[in-house]
């Protein structure tokens, strides 16, 4: 079989699963889980640096130690501005052109505000970022996101840390068929099952966080999902039977003992 | 002269510069990224870039996110 590469922008990466570095127990358990996903891409956040206190660990010493591509994004954002901001500032600390755009809408669900997504967008990508941004399983704003010059597509699978898996598969496999720039589901996965049948749907690529960190066992999850990201990929590419409805027998159906001429019993 | 700084009011000195700003914070030797003004200040330039009284500043680094 030969190499299976995913490319986004210049980019070039052998593992499907990306995954978030927040919200884990502590940075031993961080560093273990993040090992155990076999990732390549991990994603950070760009905030305020706290001027009253300061010396801690950081998860930048883990990632640094690690290798990782890392991924900024601009989570927390609610308009394209402070998204925008927020990118060059990734920029200015690491000099990476990949971003990781999000910009949300409503508190309540995260959901991301589309056209605000769009303006960012393009601003970004004018300004030579290779973007990926987060947004609804919109067939159609993926396209727009595409048109833009948007280096991959990353559309929900369910709200940020809800863990309800693909709501709308659906949805998701017409963004593929229709995409030229590689798909990834960002959010909402729960489980293992949940991350093999995201990528049985055709997808490039599956972004997780909360689902790994919050598990009760952080790197026993990040081994699962790491085994069902590959598993999920290699049913897409295996090609799956159709759906019958009826049986059909996997035994000959000749020669089965006390059967007359016609083969029945 | 006064200048805001992640949000919170410090009196510094006339023309303090970027880099004489994050020393007196303490981080001349961390990873962060200024903003002055909602524009990035390159890091080139942090030494020959002079602040101005009511400038607001932004110093952030990276944190763990998804």
């Amino acid at each position: 079989m030969s190499e299976d590469i995913l490319k986004i922008g210049q980019f070039e990466f052998r593992s499907r699963l990306f995954t978030g570095t927040g919200k884990y127990p502590n940075l031993a358990t961080a560093k273990m889980a993040l090992e155990a996903s076999g990732c390549e891409v991990v994603t950070v956040a760009v905030r305020r640096v706290d001027l009253k206190a300061r010396g801690a660990d950081s998860i930048m010493t883990v990632l640094r130690e690690g290798n990782y591509t890392l991924l900024p994004n601009t989570a927390g954002c609610y308009t394209a501005e402070d998204a925008v901001r927020t990118a060059r500032l990734a920029r200015e600390l690491l000099d990476t052109p990949l971003i990781k755009l999000e910009v949300i809408g409503d508190e309540r669900t995260l959901f991301p505000d589309v056209p605000a997504t769009l303006e960012a967008a393009k601003v970004l990508v004018d300004d030579g970022f290779t973007v990926l941004p987060y947004f609804n399983d919109d067939p159609i704003a993926a396209l727009r996101l595409e048109e833009l010059g948007c280096a991959a597509v990353m559309p929900l699978a369910a709200p940020i840390g809800s863990g309800l898996g693909v709501r709308n598969p659906f949805n998701i496999e017409i963004i593929v068929k229709h995409a030229k720039v590689p798909v990834i589901v960002d959010a909402g996965v729960g489980t293992a099952s949940d991350a093999a049948i995201a990528m049985e749907l055709g997808i490039d690529g599956v972004l997780m966080n909360t689902a790994i960190a919050g598990a009760k066992d952080p790197v026993r999850m990040a081994r699962a999902m790491k085994a069902a990201v590959e598993a999920g990929r290699d049913a897409f590419l295996a090609g799956r039977i159709p759906r019958k409805l009826y049986a059909t027998a996997s035994s000959p159906l000749e020669g089965v003992i006390g059967s007359d001429q016609d083969g029945h019993t | 002269m006064r200048l805001l700084v992640n949000g919170e009011e410090r009196q510094v000195e006339p023309s303090t510069t970027v880099k004489q700003l994050l020393s007196s914070l303490g981080l001349e030797d961390t990873l962060v990224a200024v903003e002055r003004n909602e524009e990035v200040v390159p890091r080139a330039l942090h030494e020959s870039t002079s602040l101005s009284d009511g400038d607001r500043i932004e110093v952030v680094h990276f944190v763990g996110g998804g």
